[in-house]
């Protein structure tokens, strides 16, 4: 080993461990930021000392890269809005899938003819899996981005014979591996991964609909790093591996999550598509008592506690700043508000969690599922925003439910459900919520921030 | 004997990630996904050497495209991240 390649894996132990710091500092909301900042310092230096491999003879063309690249993450982190991020970290997931395609390709197209004799098949292996995760994550996310941004519609798209072309696209991984790994000067077999792998992308999440949704991206993400990782096996680059793999850990921990909290396996949320929609096993009957914003106002006013549970409907109907100042005027009323935060509420994880900060909504109010669940008697006042089966206590009572058996926010025990909806129509997964139609349960109808705004219109006429 | 070294890596950084990410909150998940959306643009490292190598012409392209590629990620993924958590405010005493 040179002194230089001695200097540039030390400097890469270096970043690693600043990776793991900054990962370690993202345990609290408070140390946070710090965080990231000591892990954006790991990546510079990881570029900075790679600059001095002596292979790196013109800096023209990385500069030029880099110039776009820098150019265009900086406009879009500056712009994004927060109610976007879900589409934001979708097309990221996939530009990360597709720079790892990209350099698994220009692997094996900078090989020198001799080097195919002598290189190790477990290089092609893996050169090979960095195409196909790669591949996958790219036209996956950008389906996904497509279905989260509206640009596509979010229901699932199922047809016959989906099956079939799954299986015929694992099959083909397989025949195509094979050859590719066994015969990689003949460039065939390498497009051949690429269309498949993209193909494959596309058909997996396709058939997804969009409440599934937190779940595909975290899994994305997960396959972002794992990716790269495969990358770096390919380069025989270790901090390539090493961070390639935290990542992969992160979004494979929150897809674990996301399907504990919809009581589903991973497989059952892949293949929804391909399951028959469940027949209701009953049928709920009931009326819905609707109350009008001022009558909401005048409980409001005499309530001591009130629990807010947000849905992606609050995001739609960009809800959050009138919540926020909702919750000021009910605490100058001397009364308590908090917040309950299903695990897949929105289409992230933690995608509530954000939109209220961004409102300016401290963290310490945002409770989890688990924390509220057992004091849910002492509400005086659940306030429902845009959420259905977050809330919905057919998981409970109803067996023949499709959610049946989801851990859910049971807001239905407190004294009263206040349910800002729309209509009165069925939520985002067409399962009709008894919810509503509970005695301690009013509707609320109209878009949600109209709701709220007439009701802070109450509370400054009196 | 290398190539068990690789895969000796492969075990600790994957048992490491799992204990790390285990202890962030619910309440920080979306800054953790961006945020390993910038850690995901190392990527960038092993795309310098194809871009900037003696190579033939498609090559540094491929290269060059995977540069621009991670550094979006790095670069927005960084700065998207350090925006939202700066959102995060603890409730004063009044």
């Amino acid at each position: 080993m040179s002194s230089i390649e001695l200097i540039i894996n030390l400097a890469y132990v270096v970043a690693a461990a600043l990776f793991i710091i900054g990962l370690k500092l993202l345990s609290h909301p408070s140390s946070a930021r710090k965080g990231n900042l000591v892990s954006a310092i790991g990546m510079f230096v990881a570029v900075v000392v790679t600059l001095l491999d002596k292979q790196i003879i013109d800096f023209h063309w990385i500069l030029l890269g880099f110039v776009i690249g820098a150019a265009y993450g900086a406009w879009k982190a500056k712009k994004v809005e927060m109610t976007q991020m879900p589409e934001m970290v979708s097309l990221f997931n996939g530009f990360g899938g597709l720079a790892s395609l990209l350099l698994g390709w220009a692997t094996i197209t900078g090989m020198h003819l001799v080097s195919f004799a002598t290189t190790s098949e477990f290089v092609f292996l893996t050169v090979f899996l960095t195409i196909l995760i790669g591949g996958i994550t790219f036209s996956g996310s950008v389906i996904a981005w497509g279905k989260l941004s509206g640009k596509m519609n979010a229901k699932a798209v199922i047809f016959a014979g989906l099956r079939e072309l799954s299986i015929a696209h694992l099959l083909g991984f397989v025949a195509i591996g094979y050859l590719f790994v066994t015969q990689p000067d003949n460039l065939v077999w390498l497009y051949a991964s690429i269309a498949l792998a993209l193909s494959f992308g596309i058909w997996a999440t396709i058939s997804i609909g969009g409440a599934d949704m937190p779940v595909v991206i975290a899994l994305l993400n997960s396959y972002s790093g794992i990716a790269a990782c495969a990358a770096g096996l390919a380069v025989n680059n270790t901090i390539l591996i090493v961070t390639g793999l935290l990542v992969g850990a992160s979004g494979l921990i929150l897809t674990n999550i996301m399907c504990k909290a919809m009581n589903r396996s991973l497989m059952n949320v892949l293949l929804s598509g391909f399951a028959k929609p469940v027949e209701m096993g009953e049928v709920i009957e009931g009326e819905v008592k609707i109350l009008s914003a001022q009558d909401a106002f005048y409980v409001l006013e005499a309530a001591q506690s009130v629990l807010v549970v947000p849905g992606y409907g609050m995001a739609v109907a960009q809800a959050q700043h009138a919540v926020r100042e909702l919750q000021s005027l009910l605490e100058e009323n001397n009364c308590t508000v908090e917040y309950a935060i299903h695990p897949v509420a929105g289409r992230m994880p933690g995608h509530m969690n954000v939109l209220l900060a961004e409102a300016d909504v401290p963290y310490d109010l945002l409770y989890e599922m688990d924390d509220v669940n057992p004091r849910m008697e002492n509400y005086d006042v659940v306030i429902v925003i845009g959420a259905n089966d977050v809330v919905n206590p057919a998981a409970k009572e109803m067996k023949g439910s499709p959610i049946y058996g989801m851990p859910v926010i049971e807001v239905y025990r407190a004294k009263s459900v206040f349910v800002l909806k729309r209509s009165a129509a069925a939520g985002f997964a067409g399962v009709d919520n008894p919810l509503f139609f509970k005695d301690n349960t009013r509707m609320v109808l109209g878009d949600a921030k109209d709701t709220i705004n007439s009701i802070i219109r109450e509370f400054g006429d009196d | 004997m290398e190539n068990i070294y690789l895969i000796f890596i492969v075990l600790l950084a994957a048992l490491l990630g799992f204990e790390l990410i285990r202890k962030v909150p619910a309440t920080l998940h979306t800054p953790l996904m961006s945020g390993s959306n910038a850690i995901s643009g190392i990527t960038l490292v092993g795309a310098l050497v194809a871009s900037g190598g003696d190579h033939n012409w498609l090559t540094t392209i491929l290269g060059t495209a995977a540069v621009a590629l991670a550094s979006i990620n790095v670069v927005g993924g960084y700065l998207v991240t350090d925006r939202m958590l700066g959102m995060f405010k603890k409730k004063q005493n009044k």
